[in-house]
């Protein structure tokens, strides 16, 4: 236990949760946000030196080539987003949104959401996992509700119940993995560690996985905002602060499409059972068909794009439910490029929510005249969300609904017209948003345009040039994954 | 295992599911509140025998966890917060107390037909441990969708919850379950101080979630 890759995975969990307990006790100051700020960084660091030094799988923790892209994701998101957290935060405690005691349950619960992001991502134990997509649960409920308005009570107490039930049902289906796996590997916790279950799948009885997974697809799914289990989702963006819609969106989205993709490889490697893969297909479908029609009745702001990643979500289950080499490498690629640009989305819509005092749109119009950079930031946002060339997603949806078409003509057709859909939706808010004459208040905005510009330039690059040397490892990780 | 130890096992288990049948038909919130301590106590015991036949000890912790805080501390306390807020009247069911308990029966059913086909392998406790598990976390469920109230809908959670610890504590040498299950202790908690804490009545001035459902926040 003494590699430098033991290390690293140990400081991607303590550095959170030491600046969890820190952020806690220190009295409200300017240094906390830069103390948050430092955190993220750090794990950051402690992350990328993944890629240079990587531990030996133990019975609770594993790196292995899928998990690294996702932690080395989420805590970039997850830095850039405390970036913004402390300019966004700071405007609140002027206008008195936020008191200074609220302020510090704020960082510490930040902090918590990272360590239980990362656990999740780095957890080898299915139970454990289990537990660590649970804290998460709980600490973006905690701060979903953090303003303690009627409708952020609702959102949350909708969020805590959909969510609890679905972590419930989750456990259900980790339990009678466990049973299948109990019969083979023996009772212990390598009947629970995932690199030993990925390898005697085979032997596994099948209709026990089945009945296993159609709960963890339900459960998890309750989590990934998959239609018809999405309902929490656009409150709990709309009306949480916007960090947290950003990091909703970026990354425990993505944590829980982890969970569901750590099983559906399970499923995929026993013969005998039911393939994961239409089940996810017709989820996703789902999802993207309904998010792409709801996405026209919106009139807030943050639940438009709430919806919007709903749709995203959908498309990437979908990419995974396709399987396949080159469906998996669009849908990796795709929700990293759909976590940097939403999370971009959401930075601009925060700061945009602030200076105009209002989240519907209709008060919010022709942003590039009053607020440039502002305008311009969420006008390339939008772009690239929809999918428009040159931004990187244009490259991920074309690959998925072209893969697609090879293998699934109808189903292709109905993913590219609701990709439309929604394309037309957003296009028409954002005509609205951004250009004509400006309405409200026009005072300057005093953000950080760092990390909206920062993410949306690595979309931006993305679509126009993908290093080689990550395209190959794009590729080995979705060749591992079918 | 002597056949005794299962008989017993099969008792509590089974006890447990009469019990959520009983917790579907309470229309006062008293009623309700004591109830769930005995769905918790049932539980508990069900955990000590199955920690006792199974030489688990540490399985008695988690009995431990549900007889103190699920059968004691969280009745107590949401029965202060009842009497706080001064909803103690009556339950009203969306849909009639005769045809929950027919749709709790078809739940029963059906978990039964899909959970012993299937588990032939995990061996006898597990596989009736399992069918009943499934079945008491259907009757949660049941119970969450066929209530309006938020208390209900809480009881309703945590009995789902007495469900999967049946389930877990079911399946033979299974790790991690006392993390689990104070995990869930936690979740449970917040839960119970959500109600009160956010003062569900000084804001909507019921704890019937009909009226949160005018704050939809998509006013044109």
């Amino acid at each position: 236990m003494t590699e430098p890759g033991d290390y690293l995975v140990r400081a991607i969990l303590i550095i959170p949760a030491l600046a969890a307990a820190l952020l806690a006790l220190l009295p409200d100051d300017r240094t906390t946000a830069r103390l948050n700020v430092l955190g993220t960084f750090l794990t950051l660091a402690a992350a990328v030196g993944l890629f240079v030094a990587r531990p030996a799988p133990g019975p609770f923790l594993i790196v292995d080539d899928l998990n690294v892209v996702f932690i080395v994701l989420s805590t970039f998101v997850g830095f850039t987003t405390s970036v913004f957290s402390g300019s966004y935060i700071a405007h609140e405690l002027e206008v008195g949104r936020l008191t200074p005691t609220y302020l510090r349950f704020y960082h510490a619960m930040y902090q918590t959401l990272m360590f239980a992001m990362n656990l999740a991502l780095l957890s080898n134990n299915v139970g454990l996992m289990w537990v660590a997509v649970e804290l998460a649960t709980l600490t973006t409920v905690l701060m979903v509700g953090i303003y303690r308005t009627p409708a952020a009570l609702e959102a949350a107490w909708k969020y805590f119940l959909l969510g609890s039930v679905g972590i419930a049902l989750a456990l259900f289906g980790t339990i009678l993995v466990y049973l299948a796996a109990r019969t083979v590997v023996g009772e212990g916790l390598d009947a629970m560690a995932w690199n030993v279950l990925v390898e005697r799948a085979p032997e596994f009885d099948p209709a026990l996985l089945n009945l296993s997974f159609v709960f963890l697809l339900l459960g998890y799914g309750t989590k990934v905002g998959l239609a018809p289990l999405h309902a929490w989702l656009p409150d709990a963006h709309a009306e949480g602060p916007t960090p947290i819609s950003a990091v909703l969106s970026g990354l425990l989205l993505n944590v829980a499409l982890f969970a569901v993709l750590r099983f559906k490889t399970i499923m995929s490697a026993n013969p005998g059972a039911l393939a994961p893969g239409p089940l996810m297909v017709s989820l996703g479908l789902l999802s993207v068909v309904f998010a792409s029609f709801m996405l026209y009745r919106r009139h807030d702001i943050k639940r438009m794009f709430a919806y919007s990643s709903i749709e995203h979500m959908g498309i990437i289950t979908f990419a995974f439910g396709m399987g396949g080499p080159l469906a998996n490498f669009a849908g990796l690629l795709h929700m990293t490029l759909h976590s940097l640009t939403k999370s971009a989305i959401f930075f601009c819509v925060g700061h945009i929510a602030q200076v105009k005092g209002t989240q519907q749109m209709a008060d919010i119009r022709g942003l590039t005249v009053s607020h440039p950079v502002l305008g311009w930031g969420l006008t390339l946002g939008v772009v690239a969300i929809v999918g428009l060339p040159p931004m990187g997603i244009f490259m991920t949806e074309f690959l998925i609904v072209t893969s697609t078409f090879a293998r699934e003509p109808v189903l292709a057709v109905l993913l590219g017209l609701s990709i439309l859909v929604a394309l037309g939706a957003l296009l028409l808010r954002l005509n609205g948003l951004a250009f004509g004459d400006p309405y409200g208040s026009s005072e300057p905005a005093k953000a950080s345009f760092v990390p909206v510009f920062a993410h949306l330039a690595l979309v931006l690059a993305a679509g126009i040039w993908l290093p080689p040397a990550l395209v190959a490892w794009f590729q080995h990780v979705a060749t591992r994954l079918s | 295992m002597d056949r005794l130890a299962l008989d017993v096992a099969h008792l509590f288990a089974g006890g447990l599911v009469l019990v959520s049948f009983m917790l579907l038909y309470q229309d006062r919130m008293f009623g309700l509140l004591n109830t769930f301590a005995l769905h918790a106590l049932v539980v508990s015991l069900s955990v000590a025998w199955q920690a006792y036949i199974q030489h688990a000890p540490h399985l008695y912790i988690t009995a431990a966890i549900a007889l103190v805080v699920k059968a004691f501390v969280i009745p107590v306390v949401l029965h202060r917060i009842i009497v706080r807020l001064g909803i103690h009247r009556t339950i009203e069911p969306v849909v009639g107390i005769g045809l929950t308990m027919l749709a709790g029966i078809g739940l029963v059913a059906l978990s039964i037909m899909v959970m012993l086909p299937i588990t032939a392998e995990a061996g006898t406790l597990a596989r009736e441990d399992l069918a009943f598990a499934l079945s008491v976390m259907l009757l949660g469920l049941l119970m969450m969708v066929s209530r309006h109230n938020a208390v209900s809908q809480v009881i309703g959670f945590m009995s789902i919850e007495n469900g999967l610890i049946l389930a877990a504590t079911g399946a033979k040498g299974m790790p991690l379950v006392v993390e689990i299950s104070v995990a869930f202790s936690i979740l449970v908690a917040l839960i119970v101080i959500g109600i009160f804490l956010f003062r569900i009545r000084e804001r909507f001035d019921t704890v019937d979630i009909h009226t949160l459902d005018q704050y939809r926040g998509e006013r044109p």
